[in-house]
């Protein structure tokens, strides 16, 4: 390509390819998309959903660090596990829709459902900076635990009844590792670095530490299509262990947060935080309707 | 041998100068200014369009554009890292930046007030800084010379990006066209603009076309730029908010308009619309960060400590 003229094969090429284009059939080429006949399919769209909106909710959040990150390495790092989450996110979501059969992409499925029908957990949505509820420290923190339990999760999910899913979980555990090697590395830096880094990683764990329950504890769909995390709790404990060791840092005693009438996220019962987080992010989608984008 | 002769031969030349050459003070200070300047455009340039990554209208729209403020993060790495082989220091320059001491490309104090505006920067802004900045993967300092490659080739993606958005929202609505012409009319002269003020009144322009660190004078690559555009917001289906602008068969150019340049000297001279708001979220991010870049210098004293008493 030749850079004297700026607008050379602008006009020409209006391929949609160069753009990110969907990008789904080159990822997951060769899986076959057909909805599997043994899984309930109501089960399947919900799960789809639990797992699609975790990595969407993240997403949202991290990607608030953006041009806020306290070095330019950690901009660019930051955005990067953003855009994989994303990706991660838009292909569940698409899942989801398929699988409902109801004619919902991505984006009906992103922007057009009210809060109390995202499945995500709490630990996703919360705020934990760079505004208001947490710092750097406390960013590290729940991306060391969320990317920890995911793995573990993905892990299990290859084997998974819905081949398209597997294949999903498959090619995000490769990013998910990545994304717990940052982590553990600034929680060991920062657990280990200066007195005031020290406090502030111990004040991060605290403040994630609430949440961590939540990851574990079964929704009935969860049951039903046989992916209870309450099997893999021990795993990732492990994990977390190690990173802590290593990093100078005591695990807090499990004080997990109370439901509301024994629901949560997966529920669709969430945090205070999760309404302005879907107001920001819906609302240019929904206030144009019929839009082309 | 008369190091500055050699200096000046290998300039008029078209070789490149590396970093361990002998150069002139002169010609050192005026590559740290402009590639510090370019840098800090790149990292100020996050902020308009990061506005938007929040609020992207489709999930495809905000995968693009995070990838796209990615980019420009890793632009002012690309950068700062070029002025630290002319001896500059990252540190310092962001010093400069966040005390208002060195300045970046004026249209980033310019707001982002709808979705449009992110496709208006790609097309429009992404367009002039691809004009101003391609002759410079000619300029006669190496490692400038060969990230500018590098850079023009993400910044014409994104300007094909943009354009696209553009493209996509003149087939929506009616009021998504209104948006984009909007924006258009907002963006228009202000991208005019970042070709710097016309030649007879730009102070560093002689000297820097003499050392081939500038290529083309400021009105060269602005006639080139309106040149490129016409047929392009023709095709996008915009107006151009100019009654000047025309062709002149004779010229072989188009004839347009002046930009309002004593709004241009405002905006240069820290009182635009957003230079106070990009300046301090700027510092805040810098000063916010200090404790994280403590805890990893002194981290990282301590294991080189570990590893030297174990030795």
């Amino acid at each position: 390509m030749s850079f004297d003229n700026a607008y050379e094969s602008l006009i020409d090429q209006e391929d949609a390819h160069w753009a990110f284009g969907t990008g789904f059939t080159e990822s997951l080429a060769g899986v076959d998309r057909a909805v599997p006949a043994t899984a309930d399919r109501a089960d399947l769209f919900a799960y789809c959903l639990m797992l699609g909106d975790d990595a969407l909710v993240l997403s949202q959040r991290l990607a608030e660090w953006c041009s806020r990150a306290p070095e330019l390495e950690e901009d660019v790092a930051l955005a990067n596990i953003a855009l994989d989450l994303l990706g991660q996110a838009r292909l569940l979501l698409t899942r989801a829709g398929e699988v409902e059969g109801r004619g919902r992409d991505e984006d009906a499925l992103a922007y057009l459902r009210d809060e109390r029908e995202f499945r995500n957990v709490h630990l996703a949505e919360i705020e934990c900076g760079p505004l208001a509820g947490g710092d750097f420290a406390t960013t590290m923190a729940r991306l060391l635990v969320f990317s920890s339990w995911k793995i573990a999760q993905y892990q299990r999910l290859r084997a998974f009844v819905d081949p398209v899913v597997a294949a999903i979980a498959d090619k995000g555990l490769k990013e998910l590792a990545y994304h717990r090697d940052h982590a553990a590395q600034w929680v060991v830096r920062l657990g280990d670095g200066t007195d005031e880094s020290h406090a502030r990683m111990v004040a991060g764990v605290r403040r994630v530490w609430p949440y961590v329950d939540e990851l574990f504890t079964a929704d009935p769909v969860e049951q039903r299509l046989d992916v209870d995390p309450a099997a893999f709790r021990s795993e990732v404990d492990d994990v977390l262990a190690a990173v802590f060791a290593a990093a100078g840092l005591e695990r807090p005693d499990p004080v997990p947060a109370a439901r509301v009438n024994g629901r949560a996220g997966r529920a669709g019962v969430h945090t205070e935080a999760m309404g302005y987080l879907l107001a920001e992010m819906q609302h240019l989608h929904r206030s144009l309707p019929g839009a082309k984008w | 041998m008369d190091l500055e002769a050699e200096f000046e031969r290998t300039v008029a030349a078209e070789h490149r100068v590396e970093p361990r050459d002998w150069m002139p003070d002169g010609y050192r200070k005026t590559l740290v200014r402009q590639i510090a300047q370019h840098a800090h455009s790149e990292i100020i340039g996050m902020q308009p369009e990061g506005n938007w990554i929040s609020r992207a209208p489709s999930l495809r729209r905000k995968a693009i554009l995070l990838a796209k403020v990615q980019d420009e993060a890793g632009h002012g790495l690309y950068l700062y890292a070029a002025t630290e082989t002319l001896g500059a220091d990252r540190g310092l320059l962001t010093e400069n930046l966040i005390s208002g001491r060195q300045k970046y490309s004026s249209i980033f104090n310019y707001p982002t007030l709808s979705y449009a505006d992110v496709g208006t920067i790609g097309w429009l802004v992404d367009g002039a800084a691809i004009c101003n900045q391609v002759p410079l993967c000619r300029t006669s300092y190496g490692p400038y010379a060969r990230a500018m490659i590098r850079i023009c080739k993400e910044e014409s993606f994104h300007q094909r990006q943009g354009y696209e958005l553009l493209m996509t929202m003149m087939s929506g609505t009616d009021a998504q066209r209104a948006m984009v012409q909007e924006s258009v009319d907002r963006f228009w002269w202000p991208s005019l603009m970042m070709f710097g003020p016309p030649d007879a009144e730009s102070a560093n322009t002689e000297q820097s076309m003499k050392w081939r660190i500038k290529r083309n004078t400021n009105d060269e690559l602005r006639q080139k730029f309106v040149d490129m555009t016409v047929p392009q917001a023709e095709k996008l289906g915009v107006t151009l908010p100019d009654p000047l602008l025309k062709w002149n068969p004779e010229r072989g150019h188009h004839d347009f308009g002046q930009p309002d340049w004593d709004e241009f000297w405002q905006v240069v001279g820290g009182n635009g619309p957003a230079n106070a708001q990009r300046v301090a979220h700027r510092r805040k991010a810098h000063e916010d960060g200090e404790w994280v870049r403590a805890a990893a210098a002194a981290h990282a004293a301590k294991r080189t400590r570990t590893k030297e008493s174990a030795a």
